[in-house]
């Protein structure tokens, strides 16, 4: 089936897309979006977090034919800006992998609340997984983007 | 597979009924996940997510009536004064990403016994409204359950909405897990506590092949209690509810805990939330 969305502000269409496929897969496989990571594909990890109509989800446990229509903004698509120059100044940035998805979710956070307390920030990067950070440092760049 | 994109309640009842063995996908937390693991290949995808009717919610008398829907994000913010025991219980499922898209509908629908918002729905005397061409029916959450992951849902009907009686007195809700966040329950507890009626309700999660009430433990509560008053619970009738909501399970040994460990959870759980909830109507 064809799959048109909005992403990143562009008008996008994907083919030959198989109804059980995830959105994940149409932006990472069928649009050149490799952006949002492919980690877990079942909504643990966090990485492939994308902004649906102004909401963040994760990119695998919508099927691609839910986004019919939709606004899809991914981690290529977010200005740089405080929060990614917080994540390099703080060394919030090791193997990457969860990066893209923790910076969507940062934004959204912050976004939604600009002085976050520390258990705002645990609660907001709950579904985010990082295997090398050991997170202080992602913790240290949300207080300092937030600053 | 095919993927069908009903946008009117009628039409995705027409499309359940052309297509019993479609399988209905809102929120796509646990339907996905399935796919992506190939765990099932329905022939065909009903996606619920344009069912504008599916997302409201409103009173009908005395009664809410929320779409299946509505995701536990919403459930967080805009029914937390009215239904805090399931409001509790939204704000343990996943992760904010998970309960932004995640729905009720879709956890009925799974039917998990370690489904997150069932406790607090068996502890509210909560009714599922299920619907096909054929017509309406309401279900109590007590009889929806029949097995793991399996419901009283026919094969050409969908969960349109759960209806339920906000209730004066105090609701709690209290989960076990291996920490505090993105964690499927080890055991989990609902209970209600109503002031006006006198009522005790009970829900139990994770511990028996479906989730269930324990009604002799609340009809114990009910009778001991000193609703006049409202006097403290005396230890020993607390102690007695904690054993009676732990002897109506039936737990099993699994990945997440043993049984023995399920069951003193319960009863932990039991005395616990009975404390705050009391607590709070004194």
């Amino acid at each position: 089936m064809r799959v048109n969305c909005t992403i990143n502000g562009e008008k996008r269409q994907a083919d030959d897309v198989w109804p059980g496929e995830s959105l994940l897969y149409v932006l990472r496989e069928r649009l050149g979006l490799p952006g949002s990571k492919n980690a877990c594909e079942q909504g643990e990890c966090g990485s492939c977090t994308v902004y649906l109509d102004g909401t963040p989800v994760c990119s695998c446990l919508v099927a691609a034919g839910q986004a019919e229509g939709r606004d899809v903004v991914t981690v290529e698509g977010l200005e740089f800006g405080r929060v990614q120059e917080a994540f390099l100044s703080a060394g919030a940035v090791q193997c990457g992998f969860c990066t893209p998805g923790l910076v969507v979710a940062v934004h959204d956070l912050l976004a939604r609340n600009d002085k976050p307390s520390d258990p705002d920030i645990r609660e907001a990067l709950a579904g985010n997984l990082c295997r090398c950070t050991g997170y202080e440092k992602i913790l240290d760049a949300v207080r300092l983007a937030a600053r | 597979m095919d993927f069908l994109r009903p946008s009117t309640w009628e039409e995705a009842l027409a499309a359940k009924a052309a297509h019993p063995e479609a399988v209905p996908i809102a929120g796509g937390t646990d339907v996905m996940v399935e796919l992506n693991f190939d765990r099932r290949r329905p022939p065909a995808l009903i996606d619920l997510t344009r069912v504008a009717a599916l997302g409201e919610w409103g009173t009908d008398g005395d009664e809410l009536r929320v779409g299946a829907g509505v995701p536990y994000r919403r459930i967080i913010e805009e029914l937390g004064d009215a239904l805090p025991g399931l409001a509790m219980a939204s704000r343990t499922v996943g992760s904010p990403q998970i309960r932004n898209r995640g729905t009720v509908g879709g956890n009925l629908g799974s039917a998990s016994p370690a489904g997150d918002a069932h406790p607090p729905l068996l502890a509210a005397g909560a009714e599922i409204e299920l619907a096909s061409v054929r017509g309406t029916r309401r279900v109590p959450a007590k009889e929806f359950f029949v097995g793991p992951k399996r419901s009283v849902l026919a094969p050409d009907e969908l969960i349109a909405a759960f209806r339920v009686r906000p209730t004066a007195g105090a609701e709690q809700f209290a989960k076990i897990g291996t920490r505090n966040a993105m964690v499927i329950a080890v055991c989990s507890f609902a209970l209600v506590l109503d002031g006006a009626a006198r009522r005790v309700g009970t829900g139990i999660g994770s511990a028996a092949p479906t989730p269930l009430r324990a009604t002799a433990a609340e009809e114990f509560l009910a009778a001991e209690l000193d609703w006049e008053s409202r006097a403290p619970v005396p230890v020993a009738v607390a102690a007695e509810f904690a054993r009676l909501v732990a002897a109506a399970a039936t737990p099993i040994d699994d990945v997440r805990g043993t049984a023995a460990y399920r069951r003193h959870a319960l009863s932990v759980l039991a005395r616990r939330t009975l404390t705050w909830a009391w607590g709070g109507m004194r």
